[in-house]
């Protein structure tokens, strides 16, 4: 019993988004990558094997795995992100697959923010194009810690080194021009598999690791933060019972650091110290907890505290304002107005902003920031900066992607109209 | 160094727990879609874990089409009862009764379809604004589009493409008057998660999930369980055989499976060597290859 238990337990999560333009073979490469891992189950793939056949295509065409939409199959494009789950002994796998249209950046944003890896599709035949550019830009801004550069389509330029190299070396150097942490190059056939689960014979000219084994190799353990004690109050657990009569504990998903009991914290906004009684869970009192872990926390000392409060420590907190500068991307199909009045939503904390200023649109093509039209429609990177009703407790984005990040609704659909990302 | 890295059911089960306590601070009156099914009993026990000490501070919902099977009632009272929550039942019976729903005829009638019209109704009748439920986006490809937060307007219906961008962790629960959310804490969760989880978790799941004899007969080489709701041909006969259930929906549109796995931890070894999906034995995702879709837009889960 304790072994089928145990291995399984080992195992660690990533979250990866892929990337790439429209004919690229992203769905392709996630069909592969699927299948030739044994995610694929018989009855799937009989699906698409039929699918394929009543369209006329000659091979299966594992795109149709990842196209869940009835329109996405009759356009044979995929619209939004779709999430798929695969796993090997070493990990289990999330991936965000996003389209690679140029009107659905919103998507990519979307897939993005919650992943640890990127894989951006490059043709081998086309080189870098302008799609692959911004779709590193993206991942970039969205701070994905790391990002893996397929070469796809290698068999359509037989295999060869060069075309490989001289693709790498370009990526490279538009790399320099971004905040880019960790960034691979694998070649690869999708079609043919070369490379993505199995090595490849045909380039044995490359000496790194498959596609597979970087997702299952590379360190995420960094991802989080664990330095910056950030407890953003989600509520306020009282049970009332008998039993726990005067329970005050507060719930919430570790933002950053490592909390235990007996720290020194303070409460933000209202600057009250105190010391941490327990870390409480269902399963027990903890010893630490860390991001992005879910407790309860309680302190020693009776405090008044509610949701979009902040626990952090005292010698260690963020910054506190209401004047906020953002990286925007524009997600709502109005365009941004003009000192327009917008609500917020950032970590547990629901405020109200108005447009103060447009700094400058970003092209991102050439990443040349444009500052006479300040006109920003949807899918369009801006930086802006808001007044808050309400200060904001936060830290820049790069520190901490929690604290970091916040989106703006339009207060008359509530549609999230904007990802934001503080700098 | 000290690694802080959490095992992937941690941060699943760290993830699920976010989005309850989420749901209880966004909304006024949310509620937990509770079929007696594994993947709803794994979200009423994060439920308990966010909450605790407290309560689980919204009632449980069953919308009852009248074809469960008995092992799945008689679990659902029993499990109410230890975690001493509040159990609604909206019955797709009385739907029919009150001719707001008319009952399919034939060899394949089913009253999958007709749980909307009762789940819309009791939606409604307790004016709910948040419903959560057990779905997974692993289980079904028009489900692999859902997010954690999924907007329906008045009608109840689901606008696939033109879902809100969710971002991060942030999540927009703001709606108009008379619309309402269906929230899937447990999206990115697959088959293999629930069960290891269970395990993990010692969580106690209905009988009928675990090998047992069973009167059956085979349709569409599907393993149907024989009872009043079905009408069979007379070309399907009735045999005993060892079976099990991978997936619990009404007895109309859900097959067995032959299996001799007895415990969680041969089910989980089942599970890892299955070559078929978990819904490949649910009748009600056959009818079309945008089944799902269709009756997810007119407000199915």
């Amino acid at each position: 019993m304790s072994e089928v238990k145990d291995t399984y337990l080992d195992m660690e999560l990533l979250r990866f988004t892929t990337a790439g333009s429209v004919d690229d073979g992203k769905s392709t490469l996630i069909g592969r990558l699927l299948y030739d891992s044994k995610s694929i189950f018989e009855d799937q793939y009989e699906a698409i094997e039929e699918s394929s056949k009543r369209k006329g295509d000659e091979n299966v065409n594992l795109a149709l795995l990842t196209d869940g939409l009835r329109a996405e199959r009759e356009q044979g494009i995929t619209i939004d992100v779709a999430y798929r789950y695969f796993a090997t002994p070493k990990r289990k796998f999330i991936i965000a697959d996003t389209p690679g249209h140029i009107q659905y950046t919103r998507n990519m944003v979307t897939g993005a923010s919650t992943a640890n890896l990127a894989i951006i599709l490059v043709d081998a035949r086309k080189g870098v194009v302008e799609q692959t550019q911004r779709h590193t830009f993206i991942a970039s801004l969205l701070g994905i810690p790391h990002i893996v550069f397929c070469i796809n389509k290698m068999d359509l330029v037989e295999y060869d080194q060069e075309s490989y190299e001289k693709i790498k070396a370009e990526l490279e150097a538009f790399c320099t021009k971004l905040d880019v942490k960790d960034i691979r190059f694998v070649p690869i056939s999708a079609l043919k598999g070369d490379n993505v689960v199995h090595r490849s014979e045909p380039m044995s000219w490359y000496e790194g690791g498959t596609l597979l084994y970087l997702l299952e190799n590379i360190h995420i353990g960094s991802d989080h933060n664990h330095i910056d004690c950030r407890f953003p109050v989600q509520n306020v657990i009282r049970p009332q019972s008998d039993e726990y009569h005067d329970y005050r504990g507060y719930g919430g998903r570790i933002a950053g650091g490592v909390f235990k009991p007996g720290d020194n914290v303070t409460v933000l906004p209202s600057g009250f110290t105190s010391k941490i009684k327990a870390v409480d869970s269902f399963d027990g009192p903890l010893e630490e907890a860390y991001a992005p872990m879910s407790v309860t926390i309680t302190l020693e000392d009776e405090i008044d505290i509610s949701r979009g409060d902040m626990i952090v420590r005292e010698h260690n907190q963020p910054e506190v304002g209401q004047d906020v500068d953002l990286m925007v991307c524009w997600l709502g199909r109005n365009n941004l107005v003009p000192n327009g009045k917008y609500a917020v939503k950032h970590t547990s904390n629901e405020v109200r902003c108005v447009v103060k200023n447009i700094q400058y649109k970003v092209d991102i093509n050439t990443l040349h920031r444009n500052e006479e039209d300040l006109s920003v429609g949807m899918n369009e990177i801006a930086k802006i900066t808001i007044r808050t009703t309400k200060p904001l407790l936060f830290d820049r984005y790069k520190r901490n992607r929690v604290t970091g990040s916040l989106i703006l609704i339009d207060e008359a659909t509530n549609e999230t109209v904007c990802a934001g990302m503080i700098v | 160094m000290k690694s802080y890295n959490l095992t992937h059911l941690k941060e699943l089960e760290a993830e699920a727990i976010f989005v309850l306590r989420e749901v209880a601070s966004q909304f006024e009156k949310p509620a937990l879609l509770f079929s007696g099914g594994k993947d709803s009993i794994v979200v009423a026990h994060l439920a308990r874990k966010a909450f605790y000490p407290g309560k689980i501070p919204f009632p449980l919902v069953h919308i009852d089409t009248g074809h469960n099977f008995p092992e799945t009632i008689e679990f659902r009272d029993k499990y109410v009862k230890e975690l001493g929550a509040e159990l609604i039942i909206g019955s797709v019976q009385q739907s029919i009764d009150e001719g707001k729903a008319t009952e399919e005829k034939g060899f394949n009638a089913s009253r999958n379809l007709l749980q909307t019209v009762t789940l819309l109704e009791t939606i409604e009748n307790n004016k709910f604004d948040a419903c959560m439920g057990g779905a997974r986006r692993d289980e079904e490809k028009a489900r692999a589009k859902e997010r954690f937060f999924s907007h329906r307007d008045e009608f109840g219906q689901w606008d696939p493409k033109n879902q809100r961008p969710e971002l991060w962790n942030i999540f927009n629960g703001r709606k108009q008057m008379g619309e309402n959310f269906r929230i899937f804490p447990i999206s990115n969760w697959t088959e293999m998660d629930v069960w290891q989880y269970i395990l993990h978790e010692e969580i106690e799941i209905p009988t009928i999930y675990f090998s047992h004899e069973r009167s059956v007969f085979l349709r569409d080489q599907v393993i149907m369980a024989d009872c009043d709701f079905i009408e069979r041909r007379d070309s399907e006969k009735i045999e005993k055989r060892i079976v099990r259930f991978r997936t619990i929906g009404d007895m109309t549109c859900t097959g067995a499976v032959e299996s001799d796995a007895d415990s969680l931890e041969s089910i989980i070894q089942e599970v890892s060597a299955a070559r078929t999906t978990e819904r490949g034995t649910r009748a009600d995702d056959k009818r079309s290859e945008a089944a799902m879709e269709d009756r997810k837009k007119e407000g199915y889960f």
